[in-house]
């Protein structure tokens, strides 16, 4: 059973406070959408969650049945997609998933790029340069990128952004095939996805 | 060997083959090196002929533009991931060191090219004598290692900043001094067909600034790269 724990989390650039005093509490199968407006500091936190940043104050912990994971253990259990997180445009599909699950040490099969390439509405353009492909279909890549590891963590922030119906509904598919076997974590400002989590942390300064 | 060290051999080779294949499909470091190396070269052989310059000066003009050259490409190792926003994703999937070693063996290739063409127009254009090229080999894979030790860590240093070019070359003078003064003394021996015990404190220098960068690099570069 895996365990993520906020307390009393603060982010400041500066002089600019950008969130204070978050807690949470979050266990396997459980969801969080993090919600807020815009500038809010959601990005921020998922950001500050990955260790990206350094909180100004407060501490997270990443638990695994109560005792707290190492740095690499959290690196091979998380998994992130963002829009500030972007592919390799001059490798191809398969390329960047063969890529990622080698330096993340995972062995991957040509079979299981297709199954993860299919699962994302990505089937038949693994050979493709990703710099060719349109905004919703680096979206559905970096799906695939993100699920390689099969993560005990993931975070989406704005999990659906460039993505049309069908890619929309394939996130949703995700998420609820992911829900009982992960942590997830949302940041969205759309109404329409706060259901997809089942807690909700408001952001705000 | 243990697993863990497989581990690190097999992501590091993964990022080296990443970025060679990158490399090979854009050119950008490779041009931008090789342009400004034959271009530099070509200017000042043509501009001192070929009238038996003396060792200290050609030994100079050899390393200046080795210099030069490799500061126009090595950055982009790191400057790329940056830009094109990947660094978040390298970040969270692998280790640092694992990075580390990756864009030091490609940034030890991209030299190698560079030198193996640069090299052999440099002994054409500038009439430099030939009869000692096994120690100008050593000295020359003694001083690329040097270099590429000191640069890949500052590389990923300014890769961050907004005036990345000047940075780099700002930050990587004083680092690099030593070396190119000690490199330029061990090239003027070997033009000048001294023997290999003529040039041992030289070379011991060479080693032991590229062991020193190198550990140093490895021991900074998990904060360099993830703070």
């Amino acid at each position: 059973m895996y365990e993520l724990k906020g307390e009393d989390l603060s982010k400041r650039f500066g002089e600019l406070k950008v969130f204070s005093k978050l807690n949470f509490d979050l266990h396997t199968g459980e969801s969080m959408a993090v919600i807020g407006p815009n500038g809010s500091g959601k990005s921020t936190l998922m950001m500050v969650l990955l260790s990206i940043y350094r909180p100004s104050k407060g501490k997270i912990a990443y638990l695994l049945d109560g005792k707290e994971m190492e740095e690499n253990q959290i690196r091979a259990s998380v998994s992130l997609v963002s829009p500030y997180l972007n592919l390799y445009d001059q490798l191809s599909g398969e390329e960047n998933l063969k890529f990622f699950a080698t330096v993340a040490g995972e062995n991957i099969t040509g079979k299981e790029i297709e199954n993860l390439l299919e699962k994302v509405g990505l089937a038949g353009r693994g050979m493709d340069l990703v710099g060719g492909y349109s905004s919703g279909m680096k979206q559905r890549l970096k799906y695939a990128t993100a699920l390689l590891n099969k993560p005990a963590f993931l975070y989406l922030d704005e999990p659906t952004s460039n993505l049309d119906a069908a890619g929309k509904k394939i996130v949703a598919d995700l998420i609820e095939e992911y829900r009982s076997q992960s942590i997830i974590v949302i940041a969205t400002n759309e109404e329409e996805e706060y259901h997809l989590a089942t807690k909700q942390l408001r952001v705000d300064k | 060997m243990p697993q863990n060290s497989f581990g690190l051999i097999s992501k590091a080779a993964a990022v080296y083959a990443k970025d060679l294949r990158l490399e090979l499909r854009t050119k950008y470091a490779l041009n931008a090196i090789l342009m400004f190396g034959i271009t530099t070269l070509t200017v000042v052989s043509f501009s001192v002929g070929q009238s038996g310059l003396p060792p200290k000066l050609l030994s100079s003009l050899f390393w200046i533009v080795m210099f030069f050259s490799a500061m126009s490409g090595l950055a982009q190792v790191f400057v790329r991931e940056e830009e094109s926003g990947t660094a978040l994703a390298l970040k969270l999937t692998t280790d640092p060191d694992a990075i580390y070693w990756g864009k030091l063996g490609f940034n030890l290739t991209l030299l190698t090219i560079m030198t193996v063409i640069i090299a052999p127009i440099f002994f054409i254009f500038t009439d430099a004598p030939t009869d000692n090229l096994v120690l100008f080999a050593l000295v020359l894979f003694l001083g690329m290692i040097g270099l590429c030790g000191a640069t890949t860590i500052v590389a990923a240093i300014i890769a961050r900043a907004s005036v990345k070019g000047a940075l780099f070359a700002v930050l990587s003078f004083p680092l690099l001094l030593p070396l190119l003064l000690v490199l330029v003394k061990a090239t003027e021996k070997v033009l000048l067909g001294v023997s290999f015990s003529s040039v041992a404190t030289e070379l011991q220098f060479l080693v032991a600034f590229a062991v020193v960068m190198i550990v140093g690099s490895v021991m900074l570069f998990k904060f360099v790269w993830l703070d």
